[in-house]
Parts: structure tokens; sequence; C-alpha cells
């Protein structure tokens, strides 16, 4: 394909910027100035203040002495840069390339590549993008052309067509002044003493004499204005391979029309990935409003899909988390992280059950995205008597045990998570106790098993071992107690109730 | 009159299946290993497409519910399916499952903050056609909600379980069998000391189109059983591999 760049300059990019942000001051002169050595610098002027004949690079207090009433007001570094990364942003809707104008620091450059037929064509195209910036208040000029030499060229100092057709650069070039080319000041200082104020007087000469004569990039230059050199620009959001974007005529304020909006995004996503075997983990839909701002979600999966109705599910659950405002206008779904997707072998009859069904995946999927991942557990046997720890949490949902569970002794099915003390009373040491008090009740042991001691790992933690006994009361209810420590020994022993068996 | 019983026998028919009862097909009828308790219900089937409350007010009770529980989950998670056990404030050891012949590593626990989360995570799970069966641990229940989950069931076959903590509130529910499991002494050989197999009262407080009734269960290591009256049992104790503290 033949590849299309647009240069964006703004003409007064500073001075417009506040004017948007401080209307009043369009019937005032006013100047951007820098301490430099001690002087105030101008840095940027308003069109009222250039008339006048002010211009950058004077000092402030000669310019108010040429001005009367002459407003100066502060500039601050970099900021051309912030406000050229806030509109490059903004720019994304028209081209997913957008980089800013390092030369001048004070326009974009977009490779639109395939992307005017969207607009009608590349004059709708340019036009959509000077009334939309114009409406905002930025003076621009725009041009068209194959190369982003080229089109810098034309939008800063083209006189007769910005649309520069497939293959005429050159002829574009022709008649503009050595400026165009984005060259040093000290090189347009010697093509000016020699005489060179057009292009065409010196684009037919042999490069080892311009080589000689200018410098390597002089050359370099005026090549990637040509289009024999190939230029690279720095995007400010690097493009990521599955996305796709939605822009709507209407701005979009419903949870109905949002998730058409995002049914017919993943409709379009998923079909692509489909085709080249991908699957999505990680998405994320960006809604851009018209009040400018962004509003974003994203969903997570535990394995590479690309089911439409799967995810649309997942993003269903976030369509709260939305908030339209006056609107929305654009729809971008990307999908940064992408997996091969495993395509099982079609079974002849119905699947076997299990962990790893796909139904059982999406609904873990479902409720990580709703309630969140952390709620989720597993217990893998773990090789420990303690039976606070005979149990590990398991890492995903396909891990397989490397041992067994114990079964050779009884278990209570419900564990209390911190035992609780309880007062006794036993006859002979080391026996099960007569009866105990939990919860202000009296239980009467009729039954009971044990003791089962349980020595505690010294190597995780210091303290008394347990011995365990299975108690049944005269009503049926059967518990877990245990005692802490020795009997008779000298610290304090304790009984706590730890369990209730089924 | 052949013809009119042969009518009324259809139309039962009918209205059991839009209630979410299974037919039975013959030489097909599928056990659930709960005995004369199975009698109980509809057709003699124990309904897998529905929702089963059970009321456990004490934490002796709940104990004993999620023994039973665990017990009909081995045998409906015998083809190796999944199951999901949601809950608030959840007590239960996985590691005990195994004494009901449970692979507790097939058991997904959802342990969330609301009441709110543990319903929607339960009607989810219920139209999820890959589980075997969800558990849900509630405080309460209320009529459209129980309705919600059981249409879930209807769909998708999953066996739904709902443990409820408050027995006050007795809202009506549209649950298919209410049961409350309560512990019973064990029984063991005469003299020989120790705990018996682990015994409850099972009361199946309503059926819908069934019989309620109360029977005495016991889990016999391996499978249910009902007592009748004194038999000769192995006790735990007698069991092989078992240690004795």
């Amino acid at each position: 394909m033949q590849r299309r760049f647009v240069s964006i300059w703004f003409r007064q990019l500073l001075a417009d910027w506040q004017l948007i942000r401080r209307p009043e001051l369009k019937d005032v002169p006013f100047v951007f100035a820098a301490p430099d050595h001690g002087r105030m610098m101008i840095t940027a002027v308003c069109p009222i203040a250039s008339d006048f004949g002010v211009e950058v690079g004077m000092r402030a207090a000669d310019a108010k002495a040429i001005c009367p009433g002459l407003e100066v007001l502060d500039d601050k570094q970099g900021r051309p840069k912030t406000l050229l990364k806030g509109l490059g942003e903004w720019c994304v809707r028209y081209s997913p390339i957008v980089a800013i104008d390092e030369f001048g620091m004070d326009g974009l450059l977009l490779d639109v590549s395939g992307c005017t037929h969207l607009w009608g064509g590349e004059r709708g195209y340019l036009k959509e993008i000077v009334s939309r910036l114009k409406s905002k208040g930025y003076t621009v000029r725009l041009a068209i052309a194959d190369t982003p030499g080229a089109a810098w060229a034309v939008s800063h100092y083209g006189k007769v067509t910005p649309l520069i057709p497939t293959g005429e650069q050159v002829d574009a070039l022709l008649d503009l002044v050595p400026d165009a080319l984005r060259l040093e000041e000290t090189v347009l200082a010697k093509l000016r003493k020699l005489g060179f104020y057009q292009i065409k007087s010196f684009i037919g000469m042999p490069r080892s004499v311009l080589r000689r004569r200018f410098g390597e990039d002089f050359l370099l230059r005026l090549a990637q204005a040509i289009g024999t050199e190939n230029e690279v620009l720095v995007p400010l959001q690097v493009p990521i391979p599955f996305s796709e974007r939605l822009a709507c005529l209407e701005p979009i304020k419903t949870r109905n029309g949002i998730e058409i909006a995002i049914n017919k995004l993943l409709e379009k996503l998923c079909m692509r990935m489909q085709a080249e075997g991908k699957g999505l983990r990680t998405g994320v839909l960006t809604c851009y409003r018209i009040d400018g701002k962004v509003v974003r979600v994203d969903i997570g999966t535990s394995g590479a899909t690309h089911s439409i109705s799967h995810l649309f599910k997942l993003f269903q659950l976030k369509i709260d988390q939305i908030r339209p405002a006056l609107g929305i206008e654009l729809f971008v779904l990307d999908a940064p992280k992408v997996d091969d997707v495993e395509v099982p072998q079609e079974e002849m009859w119905t699947s076997t059950p299990g962990l790893d069904d796909k139904s059982v995946i999406r609904l873990l999927d479902r409720v990580a995205g709703k309630v969140g991942f952390q709620v989720i557990h597993r217990y893998l046997p773990a090789t420990k008597y303690w039976p606070e720890r005979s149990a590990q949490r398991a890492v995903s949902v396909t891990e397989k045990s490397v041992t067994t569970w114990r079964v050779n002794k009884p278990r209570p099915t419900e564990l209390l998570k911190i035992p609780v003390p309880i007062e006794v009373m036993a006859i002979i040491p080391d026996h099960p106790p007569k009866f105990f008090i939990y919860k202000g009740v009296r239980h009467m042991v009729a039954k009971a098993d044990g003791p089962e001691r349980i020595e505690r790992e010294w190597w995780l933690d210091q303290g008394e071992h347990r011995d365990y006994y299975q108690v049944e009361d005269e009503q049926g209810g059967r518990y877990w107690l245990f005692r802490s420590g020795h009997y008779g020994s000298d610290n304090k022993y304790k009984w706590f109730i730890h369990g209730f068996f089924a | 009159m052949d013809a009119k019983r042969e009518l009324f026998q259809k139309l039962q028919q009918d209205i059991l299946l839009w209630q979410g009862f299974n037919p039975v097909s013959a030489g097909k009828a599928e056990r659930i290993g709960l005995g004369e308790i199975e009698n109980s219900f509809p057709g003699s089937v124990f309904p897998k497409k529905a929702i089963h409350e059970f009321i456990t007010v004490l934490p002796e009770h709940s104990a004993a519910s999620d023994g039973f529980i665990a017990g009909l989950l081995a045998v409906l998670m015998e083809n190796g399916a999944a199951c999901v056990w949601a809950s608030t404030s959840r007590r239960l050891f996985p590691a005990s499952l195994s004494l009901f012949n449970v692979e507790p590593e097939r058991i997904i626990f959802m342990d969330v903050e609301t009441e709110k989360d543990v319903l929607w995570i339960t009607e989810e799970a219920l139209k999820c056609e890959g589980l075997a069966a969800v558990v849900a641990e509630v405080n309460n229940l209320s009529l459209i909600e129980s309705r919600r989950l059981q249409l879930a069931v209807e769909s998708s076959g999953v066996t739904g379980f709902i443990l409820r903590k408050d027995e006050n509130k007795t809202t009506s529910t549209v649950a298919t069998a209410r049961w409350r499991i309560s512990p019973l002494p064990s029984h063991t050989e005469d003299g020989m000391p120790g705990l018996g197999f682990p015994r409850w009262q099972v009361e199946l407080l309503k059926v819908r189109n069934g019989n309620p009734g109360s029977f005495v269960l016991e889990w016999a290591g391996e499978k249910f059983e009902e007592v009748k009256k004194a038999k000769k049992q192995i006790v735990w104790s007698e069991m092989e591999g078992r240690q004795i503290g």
C-alpha cells in the first residue's frame, strides 16, 4: 500500500492554548517569555502582538516598547511537548500512528496509510481535522504527502495545495524555500549565502558535492522529503496488533448502546484472533467521551479464548463502571495480551467434565472479573499433620496434587479457624474430659476417642504440642477437642475446641 | 376407568417434568445411595435438577449437613466433575471430605465478603453445565432469590444445595426439598470404647410432590446405611488402616 503522511502544524500553539483557557485575552496583545541569561526572551507571540512586529527571540523589554499594553506571560520549559502529547492522543482517532514533530516542536506527524477513505477521501479527511481543531480554537495548517518530510514542508511553506498526490512530492518541493527541509540554522545560512533560495536550485546537484558542502544530515533530510530514505515515526501510543475501534455517529449514552458497541467490537476482534489462532488473555475497552475524558475498563481470562459470548459476559460485568456522562463517541477495544489458543480435539460424544471443563473456566473468569481472583480457593493435600497446614492452596486450577489426602485419621468436617478455649473437667490425666463448657452450654461427654498427639513443627513455630480427642456428647454432637501441652507440666495447660464432626 | 387413570398419570408426569423432575427411564434408574429415603421423592428418584435446602442453625447441625452433602457429592461427582462451594464464613475443612469419598481438590471454594456475592456466584455456577453441584452457605433466602436459583437449575441440571443458617425467618422458598440433619449418638458394639460411624437424624421436612419423613442414617465408611433396628455393624475402630491415637 502506498504510504501517506499528514503533517499538522499548529501555527500559534501556545497562543491558541492560552486563548482557549483565558478567552478574555482575545483583544489583548500577549507574549510568552522565559528567562535566558538574565533577560526575558520571547518564546511565543499572539497574532495581535505579531502585527505590531513582535517576534520570537526578541527581548520582552524591547517588545513592550514596540507594542503598548503588551502582556508578558511566563513560559514553562517543555509546555509545547505536553500540549502536543495531549493533542496527539486526541488525534489517535484519525490514525493509530501519531508522532510529535520533534524538529519544530509545534506540530504532529500522522501515518495515515489506509485511513483516509473512512472520512471520504483525503480532502474530506483533512477538512475534518482542520474543522475539528478549529472548533477547539487551534489554527492549523495541514498537508498530506507520500513522505513525512514533504508533508511537513508543504504544511509549513506550501502555497498551492495541501494535497500532494502520490509520487508528486518532488514537484511540490521544487518551489519551496530550503527551510522547508527541516535543516539546521547554520546550513540554512550557508544556503542563503550561496543564493539557493529555492529547493529546485540545488536538488539536481550531485550528492557528493552537496555532502561536501552541507554535510550528511542535509542529504538525509533531502532524501527523507523526496522519499528515497525512510523516516521512522515514533508513535505516541504503540499500536496494539489486536485492536478494534468503533466511532459512533451519535454519542452513546445508554447501557444498551454500550452493549451493542462492545458486541460489534468483539465480533471483529474475535474473528481476527480466530483466523490467526490467537486468544485473548487481557482486554481493555477504552471509551472516549465527548467531554474529552477517557474511561477504561479491563478484563482478564485465565485461558486464551476468542469466544464472543464469553468475552461479552466478562465485559457485561464491567459496564456499570463506565460513566458515559454526555456520551461516548469512540470505543477502542485492545487486546494487549494474547496467547495461542489450544484447540482441543472435538470429541465425538460428550466431553468428560472436570476442573478444566470450558464452562468451569468461564465461570471462574466471570467470578474473578466481578468479585476478584482472590476469592477463588482450591486446596491440595500437604504433607503435614498440623491441622491448619494439612491443606495448601492450589496456585492454578489445573495444578495436580503430588500427595494424597490422608484418610486413616478422622478429621472434622468443620474446622474453626482459630481454636476456641473451653472449660473442661477431666478425672484422670490424659483421659478425655468428662464434660466441657462451650459458649455457656455444658456438654456431657458420652463417648470419646483419643488422644491423637500432633506435634508442633518446631522448625516453623514454637509452642506446645496438641493432644486431640474426638468426643461425643449425650445429644450426639461430635466435637474435636485438644489439650495444649502436657498434663501437669509447669505451664498451665489449656483445653480448646477445634472442630465439629459430621 | 383405565383411560382415566392413564390420563391422570400422564398429567402427573407432565407436571413433574415442568417442575424439573426428570422421568425415570426404564433400566436407567440412577440411585444416589440414600436407600429408603429416595422413595419419598416423586418417581422414587432423587431429584438432581433441583434446589435442596438444609436448615442448619447450630454448628453441630451444619457439620452434620456438610457430612450428608459430602456423601451425596461423592455420587454426584463420580464422573470427575467439579463442585463450587460459595460462602461468606466457611468452616468446612477440605481434608475431611476425603473421608466421604470426595476428592477435595475438585471442589472450588469461593470465599466472598457479602451474601449478595454468594447468591450471584451460586446463580452463575448453577448455570454452568460443567459442574456437578453447587453448595451455598447463606443466612437467609427469599422467595425471589430461590426462584431464580431454581430457574438456573432447570436449564443446566446442576444440583444445588443451600445451607440456610436462619431458621426463624421461615420464608417460603421454591426449593424442591427441605432437609434438617441433626447428629445422633453413634452406636458401637457393646462394651467397645470410642465413637461409631457418624449417625444422623435425617428429616425431610418438605418434598414437592413427595412424602416428607424422618429417617436415621449412618455414613458407614463407604456409603449411607439406613439404621432400622439393631444389627451387626462395623465400628470405626475396626476399620482397616485406622490408627488409634
